[in-house]
């Protein structure tokens, strides 16, 4: 169906054929051939049968990691241990407050970070002898930081600043981990958005050139949107991710939902607000998932033309 | 290189307003050729592609490069577009070198259109923006006036219902076409065209055609490569076969495809008949 539109609707002289073609039951006289009826009772059959064996095949599954997992020696220990419903309570208002920190990082890091990644990116891209300086300064900060350890990073970072005891420069472990993170962060996302422009075709900038559109105009209105659209996917990969290490700056005594829950758990020698802690942070990396999904997908329809594959 | 194309006049024609930038002249540089390529060579890695070309296009005339794949029309078009770098010999637009390396490359491109083989329209863009793209950020123009033309353009092409559509959306043909009105949105001097129907289907060679043909009418003055034999004839004012990196033989479309006078010219022309082509 959808195949037969978009080839109908975009031959020349077709006009209007469209909308025609979109009723396939057009008042023509057409009355489905018993063919037709029967491809569609097969199809309709085999999704039945589809449905079943992915039904049945999950049930069994979980079935054998349940007995697998409850019937393994240390279970109740376990449960006890990682799965305990009165810890799980008591601990989660901490950790709550605890994420704050960490959404804050997220929602600060991750701005900082795509900007400065996109500037790097566009600083590696640059022609000209004018411009080598900035491009070797570029290209040594991402492979700098793009090896560096997080960890020490972090570490430097917040416990090698203060140490300077330079006037005016805070040492406060959240601003300095968070100082940490964009470094690393810019790196990855540098890289992300440099594979990104240099997947553009470079017929899209000879077409642009052409046109009489100077170096940073074809970059900016023909390559980049195209090359941001094409890395959608991987830098949400690096969002998800940053998220996660926003975690790693309660090394310098920062409490979020990491510390947070680690302070629980040693007092109390259950390690169930972990669990807690594991959960949440899954739970709020969904939406992101699904919200890029759905732009990536918006965009598609707007541009591609329809098909069945 | 002495090839004139019979000159198509002084006088504008009946729709010349829509070429009106090309059609501006200085008085007594009428016979400047818009563009003059001399003794231009060209080589990629280790391979000669252009060894001696020259060749003159006087005002609103269309000259059209045949030649065997590979034998440099595609290099030469790109060359007089600045997008490739000549080895050696110069290049004239209406009498000023562009191979200069002082010469301002941008300033030179914003007077030469190009229609390449493969449309090259911008995925990412609506065709209205795709049209519009270089008269606003290059040319300054207010989007209304922009819009308003571009609209114009291609309700002449009769694609006007398609101006909100992404180019992904339109056939190879609509495409084509949307490429050429982009190209001549800028009102440029001159206009390049790159085996622009090399892509399409047969069916659709004609609708992109006759946009050409339009072109011509209005004054348009036009390089064109192609291996469109009938078309070259009908639209030709000079007929330059390229071969062995030099421009082995020019003339009107009479004098090349009626009586080739070289050996290896009148080869060229029966093989593509024999193709089936002309």
């Amino acid at each position: 169906m959808t195949v037969s539109d978009a080839e109908q609707g975009s031959g020349p002289g077709t006009k209007g054929a469209g909308s025609a073609a979109m009723g396939a039951d057009a008042d023509d006289g057409y009355r489905p051939s018993a063919r037709r009826l029967e491809r569609e009772r097969y199809r309709r059959a085999r999704t039945r049968r589809a449905f079943l064996i992915a039904a049945v095949s999950t049930l069994v599954t979980a079935a054998v990691l349940y007995v697998l997992v409850v019937g393994s020696p240390g279970w109740d220990r376990t449960r006890e241990t990682f799965f305990d419903a009165h810890y799980a309570r008591t601990s989660f208002p901490d950790i709550m407050r605890g994420l704050w920190l960490n959404l804050r990082l997220l929602v600060v890091c991750g701005a900082v970070v795509l900007v400065a990644g996109l500037l790097v990116a566009l600083l590696r891209t640059l022609r000209g002898p004018v411009f080598f300086p900035l491009r070797a300064l570029a290209t040594a900060y991402v492979d700098f930081f793009r090896g560096l350890p997080l960890i020490i990073c972090i570490l430097v970072c917040v416990f090698g600043i203060p140490a300077l005891r330079l006037r005016g420069v805070t040492t406060d472990p959240v601003l300095l981990g968070g100082l940490a993170l964009c470094l690393t962060y810019t790196a990855y996302v540098a890289e992300v958005f440099r594979a990104g422009i240099e997947t553009v075709h470079p017929s899209q900038r000879a077409a642009a050139r052409s046109l009489g559109l100077s170096n940073s105009q074809a970059m900016r209105y023909v390559v980049l949107p195209q090359a941001v659209r094409g890395v959608v996917p991987p830098l949400l990969n690096d969002l998800v991710s940053l998220q996660k290490d926003t975690g790693l700056v309660s090394i310098g005594g920062a409490v979020d939902a990491v510390y947070a829950a680690q302070i629980t758990a040693s007092e109390k020698f259950n390690y169930t607000p972990y669990v807690v802690a594991g959960l949440i942070f899954v739970v709020i990396t969904i939406p992101m998932t699904r919200f890029t999904d759905w732009v990536a997908a918006r965009m598609n329809r707007r541009q591609a033309q329809g098909g069945a594959v | 290189m002495s090839a004139q194309a019979p000159e198509s006049g002084d006088a504008p024609g009946p729709a010349a307003m829509e070429a009106g930038a090309a059609l501006r002249k200085e008085p007594g540089l009428a016979q400047e050729p818009v563009l003059r390529v001399e003794s231009v060579r060209k080589s990629y890695g280790g391979s000669l592609v252009l060894r001696d070309i020259g060749l003159e296009v006087p005002p609103h005339s269309v000259t059209v490069l045949i030649g065997a794949s590979g034998s440099g029309k595609s290099t030469l078009l790109r060359c007089a577009n600045l997008l490739e770098d000549v080895d050696d010999g110069a290049i004239f637009l209406d009498g000023e070198e562009i191979t200069d390396p002082r010469t301002d490359q941008d300033a030179v491109r914003r007077r030469i259109g190009v229609v390449f083989q493969a449309y090259n329209l911008f995925p990412h863009m609506t065709v209205l923006d795709n049209i519009t793209l270089a008269p606003r950020r290059v040319h300054k123009e207010p989007r209304a006036a922009a819009e308003a033309r571009g609209r114009e353009l291609l309700d002449r092409l009769g694609l006007a219902d398609r101006a909100g559509e992404y180019p992904d959306r339109l056939s190879g043909g609509q495409q084509q076409r949307v490429a050429l009105v982009r190209a001549v949105a800028t009102r440029p001097r001159l206009l390049l065209l790159d085996e622009i129907t090399a892509a399409l289907d047969p069916e659709l060679v004609g609708e992109v055609l006759a946009v050409v043909r339009d072109l011509k009418e209005q004054g348009m003055t036009m390089v064109v490569a192609t291996h469109e034999m009938a078309f070259a004839r009908e639209v030709a004012d000079q007929v330059c076969f390229l071969d062995g990196g030099v421009v082995l033989e020019s003339g009107t479309p009479q004098e090349v495809f009626g009586a080739p006078r070289r050996p290896r010219t009148r080869e060229f022309l029966r093989r593509i008949t024999e193709a089936g082509r002309l």
